[in-house]
Formats: C-alpha cells, sequence, structure tokens
C-alpha cells in the first residue's frame, strides 16, 4: 500500500519554476530515496510534502489523505516528520529542549518514554542533554535533528541530506542509525547528493534533475544504471 | 541620603520602562519586527483604568485587570488586522504600518477623550516608608512598581524557560519554519506574544500614571520611545536584556535630571546608548548574530 502518494506537482520558488510535474509514491515499510545533484529540486520536493510550500498544482496524498489545504503546522500531527535541511535544530536551546519541541503535538504523558527511546538511539544526546544546541558538533546536531524528527512518533521520516557536511565514519553511522529505524518500522524519505551511499540501502530510488524524474528503479538497478553511474556515482 | 533617593526614583521609573520594553523585545524576538504602537497601547490602558476608576467607581485591582484584558484584546486585535497580513512584506513596510497604527491610536484617544489632561487617581493602596530619618522616602507608587517589576521577570522567566508554550515561542523567535515543521502554530505563537505584551503595557500605564498623574492621548509616546531604547540597549530580543536595559536607563535618566541638567537628561540617556552600542553593538545582553554557514 502506498503511504505517500505525490502526482504530478508543480511547484514555483516565486518566479523561479523549481519542479516540474514531479511523481513518485513511497510505501509502507521502505526507504524511498530522491538523488539528484544540486539544484534539482530534491530539497524543494520535501518541503512541498511537509507543507512548507504549496504546490501550484497536482495532489499529495498521505495515508489515502489529501494534503493540499492541511496547516504546514498539522502536517506532523498526521505521523510525517521532516527532518529539514542543514538541521535547523534550535540553536540556543538545550539538548532536551529541542527533543522536548519535536514532542510539541503529542500529549505530556508519552514525551519520557520517546525521549528515553532517542536516548536509546544516540547515547550522545543523553549525555549532553543539558548543552545548549548550537555548541555541539556537526555530527551531535545531525543526530539532534533525527533524534527530535523521531519524537513525534513518525510513521514516514523525511530526511534532508543528513550525511551533509559530515565525517565519513559519522556519515556511516547516521546511515546505520536510518536502517535500524526503518527496520524499527518507520518508513523514510531519504534525500540525499550523496547517491551511492543513499542507494546502498534504499528498496528503491527516484533520480531528479532540474525539477523532473529522469529515473525510477529498485535501488539495486540505479547502482547498476550506466547514465546514473556516470552522472551520480562518479563513473 | 539624596543620592538613595535619586536612586530609588531612577529604578522605579526603570521598572516601568522595563515593563515596557518587555513588550517590544518580545515582539521583536518572535515577530521580527518594531512594534511601535506599543507605547500607545499603554495610554490606552491607562485611559481604560482612568474611567474605570472615576466613571465607574471600580476598585483599582478591578481596573488594572480590565485595562489588561482590554490591551491584550487590543494587541491581538491590531497584530491580526495590521501585523499578520504584512508577515512576508519587507520590514520597512512593517515599521511604517506600526508608526500609522500609533498615530491610529493617538488620534483615536484624541477624538474619544478629547486632548485636556485627565488626572489620574491614585491606585496605590498604601503609603510611602520614610527611613532613615526621614532622609529616605520611598513612595508607595515605587514600591509598587519596584514589586511588580521584579514579579513580571520572575514570571515571565520561568514562563519562556519551563512552560511548553514558552519554550514554543523561543523555538518560533529562532527558527519560524523549523518549528513550524515541530507542529507549532507560529501565528498563534505570535498572537501570545502580542498578548502578553499588551497586557504588560497595560500594567505599565498604570504604573506611569501613577507615578507621573497627567494622562493625555500621547502619555505613552515618549515612554515608549524610552523603553525602546531600553531594549536596545539592553539587546533587543533579550528579556533580561529588557529588564536590565529598562532599569539603567531610568537611574541614568534621574541621575542625569540630578547632578547634570533637567533639559540635558534625556540627550544624556541617549548618549549613553549610543556610546554602549559602538561598543557592544548587540546591545548589554545581546545574543551574538551568527553566520550561517
Amino acid at each position: 500500500m502506498s503511504m505517500l502518494k505525490v502526482e504530478d506537482i508543480h511547484v514555483y520558488y516565486g518566479s523561479i519554476y523549481a519542479i516540474k510535474g514531479v511523481s513518485f509514491e513511497v510505501n509502507q515499510g521502505e526507504i524511498v530515496t530522491l538523488i539528484g545533484a544540486n539544484g534539482a529540486g530534491k530539497s524543494t520536493t520535501l518541503k512541498t510534502v511537509s507543507g512548507m510550500m504549496k504546490p501550484k498544482s497536482g495532489a499529495i496524498t498521505f495515508e489515502e489523505k489529501s494534503l493540499l489545504g492541511v496547516k504546514p503546522h498539522s502536517i506532523v500531527g498526521l505521523g510525517m516528520a521532516h527532518c529539514p535541511e542543514g538541521r535547523r535544530i534550535f540553536q540556543e536551546m538545550t539538548v532536551r529542549d529541542n527533543l522536548e519541541m519535536g514532542a510539541y503535538t503529542r500529549p505530556k504523558g508519552e514525551i519520557e518514554d520517546s525521549i528515553a527511546h532517542v536516548y536509546d538511539l544516540f547515547p550522545r544526546l543523553k549525555e549532553r542533554f543539558r548543552q545548549i544546541a548550537g555548541t555541539m558538533s556537526g555530527g551531535e546536531q545531525q543526530m539532534l535533528a533525527m533524534g527530535r524528527a523521531m519524537m513525534s512518533k513518525p510513521k514516514l521520516l523525511m530526511l534532508d541530506e543528513p550525511s551533509m557536511g559530515l565525517a565519513p565514519l559519522l556519515v556511516e553511522e547516521i546511515f546505520r542509525i536510518i536502517q535500524d529505524l526503518n527496520r524499527a518500522g518507520t518508513t523514510i524519505l531519504l534525500v540525499e547528493q550523496n547517491a551511492r551511499m543513499a542507494l546502498a540501502i534504499a528498496n528503491r530510488g527516484y533520480v531528479l534533475e532540474t525539477g523532473r524524474i529522469i529515473a525510477s528503479a529498485e535501488a539495486s538497478a540505479l547502482l547498476k544504471d550506466e547514465t546514473v553511474k556516470k552522472a551520480y556515482l562518479g563513473g | 541620603m539624596n543620592f538613595l533617593n535619586f536612586l530609588v526614583a531612577g529604578v522605579s521609573l526603570g521598572s516601568i520602562y522595563a515593563i515596557i520594553a518587555l513588550g517590544y523585545t518580545m515582539v521583536y524576538g518572535i515577530a521580527k519586527m518594531l512594534n511601535f504602537a506599543h507605547g500607545d497601547v499603554i495610554m490606552i490602558g491607562a485611559y481604560v483604568a482612568f474611567f474605570s476608576i472615576n466613571s465607574q467607581s471600580l476598585p483599582p485591582v478591578v481596573a488594572v485587570l480590565l485595562a489588561m484584558a482590554i490591551c491584550t484584546l487590543l494587541g491581538v486585535m491590531i497584530e491580526y488586522l495590521a501585523y499578520r497580513p504584512l508577515r512576508n512584506a519587507t520590514s520597512l513596510a512593517v515599521l511604517i504600518t506600526a508608526i500609522g497604527v500609533s498615530f491610529f491610536l493617538q488620534n483615536f484617544a484624541l477624538i474619544r477623550w478629547g486632548s485636556s489632561p485627565k488626572n489620574f487617581p491614585t491606585v496605590v493602596p498604601f503609603g510611602k516608608i520614610t527611613l532613615f530619618g526621614g532622609d529616605l522616602i520611598i513612595s508607595g507608587e515605587a514600591i509598587t512598581t519596584i514589586l511588580t517589576c521584579l514579579l513580571v521577570m520572575v514570571l515571565l522567566t520561568t514562563f519562556t524557560q519551563k512552560t511548553k508554550m514558552g519554550k514554543a515561542m523561543r523555538a518560533v523567535s529562532e527558527d519560524k519554519a523549523a518549528a513550524q515543521l515541530m507542529g507549532i502554530n507560529v501565528n498563534y505563537t505570535i498572537s501570545i506574544t502580542f498578548a502578553i505584551g499588551s497586557a504588560l503595557a497595560a500594567i505599565a500605564g498604570v504604573l506611569l500614571c501613577s507615578m507621573y498623574p497627567l494622562l493625555n492621548p500621547t502619555t505613552g509616546a515618549m515612554p515608549g520611545i524610552k523603553a525602546f531604547t531600553a531594549a536596545v540597549f539592553g539587546g533587543i530580543g533579550s528579556i533580561p536584556g529588557a529588564m536590565i536595559g529598562g532599569i539603567l536607563l531610568g537611574i541614568i535618566e534621574i541621575f542625569g535630571k540630578a547632578y547634570i541638567s533637567n533639559q540635558l537628561s534625556d540627550a544624556i540617556v541617549f548618549a549613553v546608548l549610543i556610546v554602549v552600542l559602538l561598543v557592544k553593538p548587540t546591545g548589554l545582553m545581546g545574543k551574538k548574530i551568527r553566520v550561517k554557514v
């Protein structure tokens, strides 16, 4: 069953025509990745799904419910969390306060359990729960951003460039955690420039180029595809 | 002992500036706009309290609560009608609108209540305290003002640090888009901020008019500008900054009046502001401006 279905969306950034008819779907339990170069429209696509941007036309349905017209702040409550590009953690708040904000839409009684769960996933956050988030390293901030997104107990977690600016070892750790989350039942929509890593853990992939999807297939097939290899996997 | 008397006068005047400055700084922190109509909300609050006491013979406490309620409503309405439609407009457009709202409120008061000053009644139920055999006199108004200011400070700090709504406000002030992704209703949060700021303005209006009992349609204008200065002085966006900035400004103003020149006291206040901003452009408690990478 498709959990998220995006059909022929067209999105403008002011006068710039950024997304020119993108369609894709994410099924329950999958890891789906959108890959593509800088400026291909990957982040814009995610922003449109999470309601930060409005499409000019097209349809977005999440669990059979149309997301068009749903207020941006109400979307997270439907079971979809968006971990944005550049992490966007609350720099001046503590690690714990950041996590609490992630659970903003949930009843107070459930927050402690979720925090404990996030601390299990990211033990580093537990050690630093009182630290001001902006003073942590890039890798820790990425973990906080993902932990914060998990605080809403999403069915679908959308990650925008989780590997950006991180050392290779950390990237591996982050990707391992993404796989763990997926195994534990969270469906993942992953946007990445690091196409090789993304396709290695994904079930399926879509290739975006200047606002259009130019290829979509099983991730393993995309990894072997000659054009994809040449353009996105370094030959 | 004169020194101590001046100090008390400075701290109590500064406490009023601080309460007003909190409204400026909270709104700036969250909506990134200067609400120049804030001073005039003070004036409206003072008029509401004045008529509640004088015409309706309500007890002062009820009058203050009524003024707070009406100013809260007024603040939320101003935000909804004048500023919300400009959420994505340039900051200059918002600034001009705020000045327009300020003129609107002043002229509304002028038409409704006339230009002749009203004599504000006494609202503080207790008299002065005399210390050191009459050398130090602390008026009931001063005591009330300083205690109110402390109470407001403690309540606001607790609110922003400990409560869910307060934390959501800090989140919105840092990153609106990210806050929205958390499920925080940004518009609602901004409304609450205006509500709190305007309720504080009503309190400040009553305290101000208790201390300087002449009320007219421009009563709020100068204290509003001074409190804005105090907010910048302390670091706009920072709650402790508004507090410290306000109190320091009050002290500087009174000391300037007492020891240097009555006429020049405002000039001295602004000269100090300029020096502070030259040395520390973000104000005394201002946040470091982070450069996005």
